[in-house]
């Protein structure tokens, strides 16, 4: 009987975490509903004759990313806290940085999938030109953005699920973390938008790259210290 | 030459918060075999001594051994030798009673998790309930899940916390089986329960925690089942 | 049926275990004046005295330059001094374990976060008049402004724990996330600043100070950090006046 390693242990707390989510559903169709409500309000909190929607999208599509995915990131540990389920996590033979990944994993599927909803309702809302590669150029952005956005979020979560104020406290602390994601991502979406070439958004691409990667490494060498020892 | 090492081992167990001494000082040796009935009034630190031997806590001072090898510390293999029953169910309440278990299988590397699974339901006798979801599982039932996920891996250390809370008579004497047949192959048992009764029953070894501290130590044979339970009244109402 | 060896009493002590004196870790402060803040305010006041009525008048931005005799000491004092504390302490603390870390690391954040108050409030009453709107998103207004929201985000976390150790590691782990977060900000406002075009900025730096302006900078920043040292004095104080009321609360529970 062997441990399973690093890998297997953070697939398997990453299949466990979606499938309760799965099975209750309720911070995915709350997370959706919460992005569909955003995009639809933002656009009529500005005059459609004088604000060109296609100004207004790159910044709509990123709050709205980093706030839904905020929604989910906050049930990420509540689900371990409620009957100290981490606490047979914690007693197993495995790495706390293995499920630390595992969840990082799990909550990257859950906002991945928002976006895949949310993202096509901004570009129908706000009538974005979509073609040549547009599209898929802001979801390879949504997907390096949503990289660092989970890596902090996560971490956050489970120093925050067992204070007061957990739900505020969250949004709070993350937040300011949160803008070296959504400047990039919303320049680089706005560049896209205009029909500029790939090449000139590389810069933000970079800056959002290496926030992955620093925060990545930070946050899952950091995992170990927000638990009890 | 040298003896093999305890299946459990307390060195000089010591935890702190703040000024506050949970635990203070507490050594004790399991043999294979061996069940450690361990007393005390609420707040004695029982829970934190488990939590300690279970390595979930790190010790102030002192160490856990589990088979000569120290608990808690970078060797997380060490802690795949050992079971916790806790206060707490430490299930997921939107996933099955099957599921909750064959996950803490998989944790442990046990090769079938899933038939292990169901063998561990089966025998704390809820099989039959196996694929409820934990949520709709009254508060006996999921005691009894709760205990298959402990034993899943078959520990060679199970650490109880109470076990016997909230189980009907069925769900006793599944428990008791358990324990028996663990007992049986060779593991060592600590049962932190206030219930003297079920606690003499399996004991090989019998202690009482107060504050912090082992107050009373000895075999099972050299106690005496009315006395103690005399003394130990009067000890927890003083 | 009597059984000589079992009695329960004997090891049972629980009083007798001993109150654990206060850590020799927390000194108990002395009472009285603060003569190091009372010299460190006035020195402050004497720094403004000599900046408005004994510094010449910069001949461009007129009166409204004096503002920079508080707005520069104090970002510099904060950025420079104030942060890379709660950094340090807080890596080492993570290190050592040693609640004096985490006590310093919360001292300097708090004395941090009113120096970067003076600078984030000077900024724009000087950018009204110069710039001819309270703000601009210059760059290390903007970093200033973020890295106040961190140190908020800081406080509030503290607050909202009550383990002593849990608050000191949670803390720790922030603080140190957050040296990595600043240069990934400083890159995000400077990528926002290059597509958003600038009001033309006077340098407010410019290398050809006269020299009475310089040396009553230079005096301004000795004042500054003078406050500061006392005022984290003073917090570390009352950190530690805290730490002892509430072991005295916890042993005697």
């Amino acid at each position: 009987m062997t441990a399973p390693s690093v890998l297997a242990t953070a697939l398997l707390v990453a299949r466990k975490d979606l499938l309760i989510e799965f099975r209750t559903r309720s911070a995915f169709l709350a997370a959706v509903v919460f992005a569909l409500v955003a995009v639809v309000i933002f656009r009529f909190s500005s005059d459609p004759t004088a604000v060109n929607p296609l100004d207004l999208a790159p910044g709509v599509l990123w709050t709205i990313f980093v706030f839904s995915g905020i929604l989910g990131l906050h049930r990420s540990f509540g689900v371990e806290q409620a009957d100290r389920a981490i606490d047979a996590l914690l007693a197993a033979p495995v790495p706390r940085e293995a499920i630390f990944v595992g969840k990082l994993l799990a909550n990257f599927a859950f906002v991945a999938c928002v976006q895949l909803v949310a993202i096509p309702a901004v570009a129908l809302f706000y009538d974005l030109p979509i073609g040549g590669g547009i599209l898929a150029g802001i979801f390879a952005i949504a997907a390096l953005a949503a990289v660092g956005l989970v890596a902090v979020g996560t971490l956050f979560s489970a120093m925050t699920v067992n204070t007061r104020l957990a739900e505020l406290l969250l949004p709070m602390l993350a937040l300011p973390f949160f803008v070296p994601v959504v400047t990039p991502a919303a320049l680089a979406t706005a560049r896209l938008l205009a029909g500029r070439p790939l090449a000139e958004v590389g810069g933000m691409l970079k800056l959002l790259g290496s926030f992955d990667l620093v925060f990545l490494v930070a946050c899952t060498l950091a995992f170990p210290y927000t638990l009890e020892d | 030459m040298t003896a093999p090492p305890p299946a459990l081992e307390a060195v000089a167990l010591a935890r702190r918060y703040g000024p506050r001494r949970a635990v203070d000082g507490v050594s004790f040796a399991l043999a294979p075999g061996d069940c450690l009935a361990l007393f005390g009034p609420n707040g004695a630190g029982k829970s934190t001594l488990l939590k300690m031997l279970g390595g979930l806590l790190r010790p102030t001072n002192g160490e856990a051994r589990v088979a000569g090898r120290a608990i808690g510390g970078d060797d997380g293999a060490v802690r795949g030798a050992v079971g916790l029953i806790s206060h707490q169910s430490q299930l997921y309440a939107a996933l099955t009673a099957h599921e909750n278990v064959a996950f803490a299988a998989r944790r442990y590397g046990v090769p079938d998790p899933d038939a292990a699974a169901l063998l561990a339901l089966e025998q704390l006798r809820v099989a039959e309930r196996a694929s409820t979801p934990v949520r709709r599982l009254s508060r006996g039932l999921q005691q009894r899940v709760s205990i298959a996920r402990a034993i899943v891996h078959a520990p060679a250390v199970l650490l109880c916390d109470e076990p016997y809370t909230g189980l009907d008579t069925v769900g006793a004497d599944a428990l008791t089986a358990t324990l028996v047949a663990l007992r049986a192959a060779g593991a060592a048992l600590v049962l932190v329960t206030h219930q003297l009764g079920e606690g003499l029953a399996l004991a090989t070894q019998v202690a009482v925690l107060v504050a912090g501290r082992l107050a009373h130590h000895a075999p099972r044979a050299a106690v005496d089942d009315a006395a103690f339970a005399d003394a130990y009244r009067a000890l927890v109402t003083a | 049926m009597s059984n000589p060896s079992f009695t329960l009493s004997p090891p049972v002590t629980p009083a007798a275990t001993p109150a654990p004196a206060a850590p020799a870790a927390v000194a108990r402060p002395a009472g009285g004046i603060d003569l190091l803040l009372v010299v460190g305010l006035l020195a402050v006041a004497a720094a403004m005295v000599r900046a408005v009525w004994f510094t010449p008048i910069e001949a461009m931005q007129g009166a409204a330059q004096k503002i920079f005799y508080v707005h520069v000491p104090s970002a510099v004092v904060a950025l420079y001094l104030g942060l890379p504390l709660v950094a340090i302490a807080s890596g080492v603390y993570l290190w050592l374990k040693d609640d004096r870390l985490d006590r310093l690391a919360e001292s300097a954040a708090e004395v941090s976060l009113v120096f970067m108050t003076a600078v984030l409030v000077t900024g724009p009453i000087w950018g009204k008049p110069i710039w001819g709107t309270w703000w601009t998103w210059d760059a290390r207004l903007t970093l200033t402004l973020f890295l106040w929201f961190v140190v908020v985000g800081y406080l509030v976390l503290r607050g909202a724990i009550d383990d002593r150790a849990q608050r000191a590691r949670y803390s720790a782990v922030l603080g140190l996330l957050a040296v990595l977060l600043v240069p990934f900000i400083h890159l995000s406002v400077y990528m926002f600043r290059t597509l958003h075009p600038m009001p033309v900025v006077l340098k407010p730096s410019a290398p050809s100070l006269p020299p009475e302006m310089t040396h009553t900078l230079l005096f301004a920043f000795a004042a500054f950090t003078l406050l500061f040292v006392a005022l984290l004095r003073a917090r570390l104080r009352y950190a530690n006046e805290r730490e002892l009321v509430a072991l005295a609360e916890e042993a005697g529970q």
